[in-house]
């Protein structure tokens, strides 16, 4: 199994969401994170006085998959997330060793 | 007398929401780890000040005149001669009320100055030091039978110099004492939720037709055409800072608008009563565009008014008062005076600056020699690495916001380990 975690652009949430969906996935975990890459911060100004903001607001998305789907999920993401524009984002695959569900106590794919 | 009664108490009733008003204005401002004690400054004030009007204050401002400074605090000690059912409520037991509110918010308004870093008890002791030798007498020295600035013919219908230019005056005082915040200004401090700031801005300014038509002390023409005023003067004063920061930073900001919006109250709460709509849009606008220039003083001349309640009171407050001198007119039926620019001369615009000058001048001294013996008493800042960490933390034990619930809390006085029940679990999941 692997954990996909994709930074994205707020707004793309809903098509990647809806093309995982489509590929059969069934869950996701989404977060609202800060930080930079090569788009840098931009500039904000209170009273007059300018801020410079550091850190743009991202949606990082993680999903859990067979290594089977990992290419389907990375190109949904990559697909869903591309804007062309500076900004769009990252996504990594890391391995995973085991998946349990708390309610059942089942693991392994079958948690999944 | 009812009809008169009836606004008086609505419009005490209003000046009491500014307050709280003032409160998410400022709590919106600060970063989120001190909004809690911006809140419970305004709120201490509202408890503190609300005593002391009672027992003492009203009679300083408004019993008998002692040489024109101050009236005789023991005349209507804890409202005695005036709690009575008997007689017009409106010089009574009404008029303690609503003159009590304006107590209340001028020394919440000094709060703004000192965020951040003032412990909240050494506030308190402020708050009331500066309440009974400042404001009561100045309350005093403005409305008070005898008192010398109504004597001189200064014109001031709301407030526009004992509650703004005073208050502004003090923020000064006591910021200079007290220092800047640790960080400042090298530090970003940006306003941490702007739609409270909205909010309160719409709080104050509904809260504010008491503070301005409810001066007239009646349901009657007087009222209308303050309450008018108040209308246009504000609405021009938040274009005027909006076209400004679009001219000089490229974007109008929702945070411009609501200061705008206080700018403008601030500065036509003196004059409400005593200008024509041409007077009430000249106040406005040269409000809003001055305000928002002097808000930039502080970084060019070192202090720290945290929440610019001098740049905004202060000089909005010193802009009604000043231009009452020229724009003052008697045409429209009430008991004002004729300003240089309706045929006046220049004496109003004298007794104006005068008494302008005279207020400011006593709040700053006394504001900052009161900072000065907290600093040497009680101490008047919490420590830095508080301050760094939160005041909410540090003089209040709490926290404002816990979304998720996060951050975890369980009580600390009770042994969990004994105690049976409480489970989150519910009990049909049990096996």
């Amino acid at each position: 199994m692997k954990l996909i975690t994709a930074i994205v652009k707020p707004f793309t949430l809903d098509d990647i969401r809806a093309a995982l969906e489509q590929l059969g996935v069934l869950g996701m975990t989404v977060s609202e994170v800060q930080g930079y890459g090569r788009q840098k911060g931009h500039t904000e100004v209170y009273r007059g006085a300018e801020y410079a903001v550091d850190f743009v607001a991202k949606l990082r998305v993680e999903v859990v998959t067979d290594d089977a789907n990992v290419e389907k999920v990375i190109d949904a993401i990559v697909g869903s997330a591309h804007t062309g524009k500076i900004g769009d984002g990252k996504v990594w695959v890391t391995p995973v060793d085991t998946v349990i569900r708390v309610r059942t106590g089942e693991r392994g794919a079958d948690a999944l | 007398m009812e009809g008169n009664t009836a606004w008086l108490l609505t419009s005490a009733a209003l000046v009491l929401l500014m307050t709280p008003g003032l409160a998410f204005f400022y709590g919106g401002m600060v970063r989120s780890k001190s909004v809690l004690n911006m809140l419970m400054m305004c709120f201490g004030a509202i408890g503190l000040i609300g005593v002391l009007w009672v027992v003492y204050g009203y009679s300083m401002a408004y019993g008998t005149d002692i040489g024109g400074l101050f009236g005789n605090p023991f005349d209507y000690l804890g409202a005695s001669g005036l709690m009575t059912a008997a007689g017009d409520p409106t010089a009574g037991t009404v008029d303690i009320a609503f003159q009590g509110m304006f107590a209340i918010i001028t020394v919440a308004l000094i709060a703004g100055a000192v965020a951040d870093r003032m412990r909240f008890g050494s506030w308190l002791v402020f708050g009331g030091l500066w309440g009974t030798l400042v404001y009561f007498p100045v309350a005093h020295w403005v409305w008070g039978d005898g008192g010398w600035i109504g004597e001189m013919g200064a014109l001031d219908f709301a407030g526009g110099t004992a509650v703004h230019i005073n208050a502004g005056a003090a923020a000064l005082g006591l910021v200079l004492v007290l220092g800047r915040r640790v960080g400042w200004p090298r530090e970003p401090m940006k306003p941490h939720n702007l739609p409270y700031v909205m909010l309160g801005a719409g709080l104050l300014w509904f809260g504010w037709f008491g503070f301005n038509a409810g001066s007239a002390y009646a349901a009657d023409g007087v009222a209308g055409i303050a309450f008018l005023n108040t209308v246009t003067a504000t609405c021009a004063a938040m274009l005027g800072w909006l076209l400004l920061e679009r001219i000089r930073d490229g974007k109008a900001t929702s945070l411009g608008a609501a200061s705008g919006v206080v700018a403008g109250l601030v500065a036509i709460t003196p004059a409400c009563a005593y200008v024509d709509t041409w007077g009430a849009l000249a106040i406005g606008a040269i409000a809003g565009i001055l305000c928002a220039l002097a808000v930039g003083l502080k970084y060019r001349l070192g202090y720290d008014d945290s929440l610019d309640v001098v740049g905004v009171h202060l000089v909005g407050g010193l802009v009604g008062t000043v231009l009452l001198g020229f724009v003052a007119t008697t045409n429209v039926g009430t008991d004002g005076a004729d300003g240089l620019f309706y045929g006046g001369g220049a004496g109003q615009l004298g007794t104006q600056v005068i008494s302008a000058v005279a207020v400011m001048l006593y709040s700053i001294v006394i504001a900052a020699l009161l900072g000065l013996l907290l600093k040497v008493t009680t101490g008047a800042r919490v420590t830095a690495e508080e301050e760094v960490a939160g005041i909410d933390e540090a003089e209040h034990a709490e926290s404002a916001y816990d979304f998720a619930g996060g951050r975890g809390g369980r009580p600390a006085s009770v042994d969990t380990s004994v105690v049976s029940g409480g489970s989150k679990k519910l009990e049909e999941s049990k096996p």
